[in-house]
């Protein structure tokens, strides 16, 4: 009792054979199919098994809207899981399996699942497999993921390429049905810019089922100009503004997509929308709707006159509204035996039309119950009211409960919608910030009907636009006579109803649901999951609201139905992504020197944006030694550390030295021409925010040196307060991070080093601690300052960028004899942790500057930001979290970051942490920096620093974080 | 996405700015007390309706923006620089 291939009709190619695999089988189908009909028309009836309950489950629509017929498409990483059979175009070599079956599609060992239900039901998730509690990851947890789920995703990377495309029009129309392509051919006509995007791979919409109109479908696209229509082109999400988000699937109806991207996600600004999406057809809850063999009605029609298939020899069809009946007759015109039309109603005019035909109409009928297996064999159905019920025999139960406008993009879009009782469906109103709803989506029934609204709406939009609108094209064909929809959403009758085929959701779960105090049409979705599916329950939303609304004893549309929100269809991970994957994911920042220090054996790290090297090391030796020996040389000699990628921000104008004293939070407006000045910049409350050195170079001109890490920060907080805090203050803010290049020069040496290429004596007196100014550096006019990370006697020279290479080589050679060597990261991490220098893992967003032993800097006089919040007592309070240095007991134990500190023997609440530890290159053994609890009264005090996940616990003693050179002597060297 | 009017480089796109909270919080003067201070970086109406907020143009002139935007349409109804108020008859 299962489908084939009718002898003709159908937009498929009968002359191109195309061969497939389903489920380890091979098939034959034809161009133009898809894999839902291709399956069908050899026979095909189960497609797969339910979510929750491994129910077996067919094919219940022909469209995107398919709640049962997911497919894994494809193998290895192209693995597609949760496809809709009913949208994969059918290409030569296709491969699909089933899902969520186990060990076979017709066998399938969970499906008695089916007779835990009821420990399955609404709101299992919170209340089922609570007890006791240490089953949840041992038994439940994996017992409830492989019971239920869908598909698997692909494994190993994407192979394929994406793309994102900005794009603008004057109008955008989405979908091209009869509303849509009137629209976009009187927009066009009237020169308006004009995007129209249609899901399918045809144009036509409800055209595509009425064989007088097909016709006038390809004509009316083949009107448009080129590149107006967009076929396989989802638009997902309306994002306000007039900005829309569309999927277009370029490649996905090959086998493999060569050169093309797969897909390409547009990102649309449209100064005016008409959303033409068109209506679903619903299904209605009653018992074994889910049955392999139940359909939608206008599914089994898209079947017959698209591509040629009929879903099986004999059909049943259950209708609320005459379309069930029109479909009758058509598929009765196509040579499909009708055993019965079931039509609650009592009378109508779509069911004199069949009965004149001689179909067998029943009119006040409903359906109570299906039979079958893993497809349909019958029904049972009864006068409504009536205890007994009638056998009835059909292949395949056709169901038509109305139609429901698909309007995810008009809520999104804010439209407001209301409840049209004569249609028994909510339907969007007016339009709103240019974005209106056309034909079908606006609730009409009949095509020649949804072209007229097309029409209207594209007149609507074209004035706005300002440009004339023509002449209405021809119509789609004659006017046809339309019905209302009977309001039966359910028949209430013996046996599982379900209003989510998907997520196996049945009309009872939703009324324990408003038992259980979850009626609201948001909390009973959440407590269901109706409607949570892929497919986002559209063909049965409505009659979920129905039976909410039934149990709740008040109307659907006080009920209402939920918000549904982007992506209106399931959109790929890698069109969203588009090419911004990989390196492209977030773009690296290259230092001006970084070929050189590739060239020369630097492991590279990321700071920020930035990569910077981590350590020389040619032979890949990534140990602490390489690391060590640089940082000694420049404890003994001299070395060269790349520090360009430091925040750089020029500061100019009469109030230079006003507005820095507000940023910071000590003085700069002291400071002498020629002179640098360490910085704290604090939060507004009263937190550290960023350190650095800034250089007066004159009266009103300073150079602001940030971190790397907060570079952008700074600068952003820097203007903000300037423009919105003091604008009466005249300064100007340039950043300048790219324009220079800076290097440390660090080690006793450093001043013989610059001696022979720097214009400047540097002297002690010419040139002392902190000092600061322009110089020419081996021929290069730059700065120079005597600033020290290090600890050290040590210069930073700035160079402009693109001189970079030269400066850096005439250190380099003038070092040469000193045994200078450059150093990375890790060495400058080991140097300031010997000299309690502090950076990002001390200021940490939790820290003030009292913490880091840095209280002293603060100004008594003056406004900063930050003064007044950071004198509240619990950030001055004498128990916070302090810096302080730290020692394993024994030497030859290493130290962990993220250690907490605990009391010796291990006992009682962490009471601080380690920020920073590292092998000491003076001395020997490991070193770190904490924040302890009251730790600047704690020196000398011995205490663990337990490291779980290493599973190690080390003694260390408590002491100052200023171990090297305390007294400053070697930087003023 | 909202598409903000930057008085200086046009109709411009979200992605370009950086949101920096809410302009009616000023910041108080600088011998305001502890309470004022505290109101200023904590205290906010969250309304739902109509708000104004700064707006960095980051991606753009870097010229901070006062856009009045209503929280739950997203419509924006005004966009100044930070020393112009929005029209009394605006929305």
């Amino acid at each position: 009792m299962s489908g084939f291939r009718l002898p003709e009709g159908g937009l498929v190619d009968r002359e191109a054979a195309l061969r497939f695999r389903f489920d380890g089988r091979d098939y034959t189908g034809f161009a133009g199919d898809t894999l839902a009909s291709a399956l069908l028309a050899n026979g095909v009836t189960l497609f797969g098994r339910s979510f929750k309950y491994h129910r077996p489950r067919g094919v219940v629509t022909a469209g995107p809207e398919e709640p049962c017929a997911l497919v894994e498409l494809r193998r290895g990483a192209r693995r597609e899981p949760n496809t809709p059979a009913t949208t994969v175009e059918l290409f030569d070599g296709l491969v699909a399996e089933s899902q969520n079956r186990w060990p076979s599609l017709r066998f399938d060992a969970l499906s008695v699942a089916g007779l835990f239900a009821p420990l399955l039901a609404a709101g299992f998730y919170y209340k089922t497999f609570k007890w006791p509690a240490a089953w949840w990851e041992k038994v439940y947890e994996p017992l409830v993921r492989r019971a239920a789920g869908l598909g698997r995703v692909a494994e190993g990377p994407d192979p394929d390429r994406y793309e994102h495309i900005h794009a603008h029009c004057d109008l955008l129309v989405v979908g091209a049905g009869p509303a849509g392509l009137t629209a976009a051919r009187m927009a066009t006509m009237a020169g308006a810019r004009v995007i129209l995007a249609e899901q399918d791979a045809l144009a036509g919409g409800g055209a595509l089922l009425d064989r007088g109109a097909q016709g006038w479908a390809q004509a009316m696209a083949a009107a448009l100009p080129h590149g107006v229509l967009r076929p396989r082109m989802t638009v997902v999400g309306a994002y306000g503004h007039g900005v829309f988000a569309a999927v277009e699937r370029v490649a996905d109806h090959l086998a493999e997509p060569g050169m093309a991207p797969r897909q390409r996600l547009h990102i649309i600004r449209a100064r005016r929308a008409i959303l033409a999406t068109g209506a679903v057809e619903r299904l209605i809850a009653f018992p074994g709707n889910d049955r392999p063999g139940v359909m939608l009605a206008g599914a089994a029609l898209a079947y017959a006159r698209r591509f040629g298939v009929a879903v099986a020899p004999q059909v049943a069809v259950f209708t609320t509204d005459d379309a069930g009946h029109h479909a009758a007759l058509a598929l009765a015109e196509a040579g499909l035996q009708v055993s019965a039309i079931l039509d609650p109603r009592s009378e109508s005019a779509g069911a004199e039309a069949a009965r004149a035909a001689g179909l067998p109409v029943r009119m006040g009928w409903e359906v109570v119950a299906t039979d079958g297996a893993q497809g349909l064999h019958g029904l049972r159905a009864r006068r409504r009211g009536a205890a007994a019920s009638d056998y009835v025999q059909a292949g395949a139960l056709l169901v038509c409960g109305g139609f429901a406008p698909e309007m995810a993009l008009a809520h999104q879009a804010g439209l407001e919608t209301r409840w049209d009782e004569a249609r028994q469906a909510f339907i969007p109103g007016a339009a709103r910030e240019g974005v209106a709803a056309a034909g079908a989506a606006r609730g009409l029934h009949g095509l020649v009907e949804a072209a007229a609204d097309g029409a209207r709406a594209a007149r609507e939009a074209l004035a706005v636009l300002g440009l004339p609108a023509g002449e209405e094209p021809p119509p789609p064909g004659p006017p046809q006579e339309v019905s209302a929809t009977f309001p039966l959403h359910e028949v209430r009758a013996r046996g599982p109803a379900f209003v989510d085929l998907q997520h196996d959701v049945t009309a009872d779960d939703l009324r324990l649901a408003v038992r259980e105090g979850y009626g609201h049409a948001e909390h009973a979705k959440r407590y269901t999951t109706h409607g949570m599916a892929t497919d986002q329950g559209r063909v049965g939303g409505t009659a979920g609201a129905a039976v909410l609304a039934a149990a709740r004893g008040i109307t659907i549309p006080e009920v209402g139905i939920p918000r549904p929100r982007p992506f209106v269809r399931p959109a790929a991970w890698g069109a969203l992504a588009g090419a911004d994957v990989g390196l492209h994911f977030k773009p690296e920042r290259l230092l001006p020197l970084h070929d050189w220090h590739q060239a020369h054996g630097a492991v590279f790290v990321r700071v920020g944006p930035w990569l910077r090297p981590l350590v020389y090391s040619p032979s890949g030796d990534t140990s602490w030694e390489p690391v060590l020996e640089e940082a000694r040389n420049v404890r003994r000699a001299v070395g060269l550390c790349d520090v360009s990628s430091l925040g750089k921000i020029d500061v100019q104008g009469p109030d230079a030295a006003t507005f820095l004293d507000r940023i910071y939070a000590n003085t700069f407006s002291t400071l002498p021409v020629g002179r640098a000045r360490y910085g704290l910049m604090l939060r507004e409350d009263g937190i550290l925010f960023d350190d650095g050195t800034t250089s007066r170079l004159a009266e009103n001109h300073f150079l602001v040196t940030t971190t790397t890490q907060k570079a952008d920060e700074v600068l952003a907080h820097m203007e903000w307060h300037l423009q919105t805090a003091w604008p009466e203050l005249d300064v100007t803010l340039t950043d300048v991070a790219d324009h220079w290049a800076q290097f440390a020069v660090a080690g006793p040496d450093a001043r013989e080093v610059l001696r022979g290429i720097v214009d400047r004596s540097l002297s002690n007196g010419a040139f002392p601690f902190m000092a600061a100014g322009e110089a020419v550096i081996a021929g290069i006019p730059g700065r120079i300052f005597r600033i020290s990370f290090s600890g050290e006697l040590a210069y930073e020279v700035a160079v402009p960028a693109q001189h970079a290479l030269a400066a850096w080589q005439a250190i380099l050679a003038a070092g040469a004899p000193h045994g200078i060597r450059p150093y990375g990261l890790d060495a400058l991490n080991v140097l300031r942790i010997e000299k309690g220098h502090v950076t990002g893992g001390e200021i940490n967003g939790q820290t003030t500057p009292g913490d880091l032993g840095l209280g002293k800097m603060l100004k008594r006089r003056g406004d900063f930001v930050g003064r007044v919040l950071g004198q509240r007592p619990g950030l001055l309070a004498a128990d916070r979290l302090q810096l302080v240095g730290i020692r394993p007991l024994d030497p030859a134990q290493r130290l962990r970051g993220g250690a907490h500190l605990r009391d010796v023997q291990g006992q009682g609440p962490s009471q601080g942490y380690v920020t920073a530890a590292c092998m000491a290159a003076e001395g020997e053994g490991w070193i770190g920096l904490a924040l302890l609890a009251g730790g600047h009264a704690r020196h000398g005090e011995t205490l663990l620093a337990d490291s779980p996940v290493h599973g190690e616990a080390v003694p260390v003693v408590i002491g100052s974080p200023h171990r090297v050179d305390p007294e400053n002597r070697r930087v003023r060297a | 996405m909202l598409r903000i009017h930057c008085p200086f480089c046009g109709l411009r796109d979200e992605v370009e700015f950086r949101y920096r909270g809410d302009a009616t919080a000023r910041r108080p003067a600088a011998e305001a007390n502890e309470e004022a201070f505290f109101a200023y970086v904590y205290a906010r109406d969250n309304p739902r309706g109509w708000h104004l907020e700064w707006w960095l143009h980051t991606h753009g002139c870097r010229q901070v923006l006062k856009v009045k935007r209503h929280t739950l349409t997203h419509e924006i109804a005004w966009v100044g620089l930070p020393a112009d108020a929005p029209p009394e008859d605006a929305p």
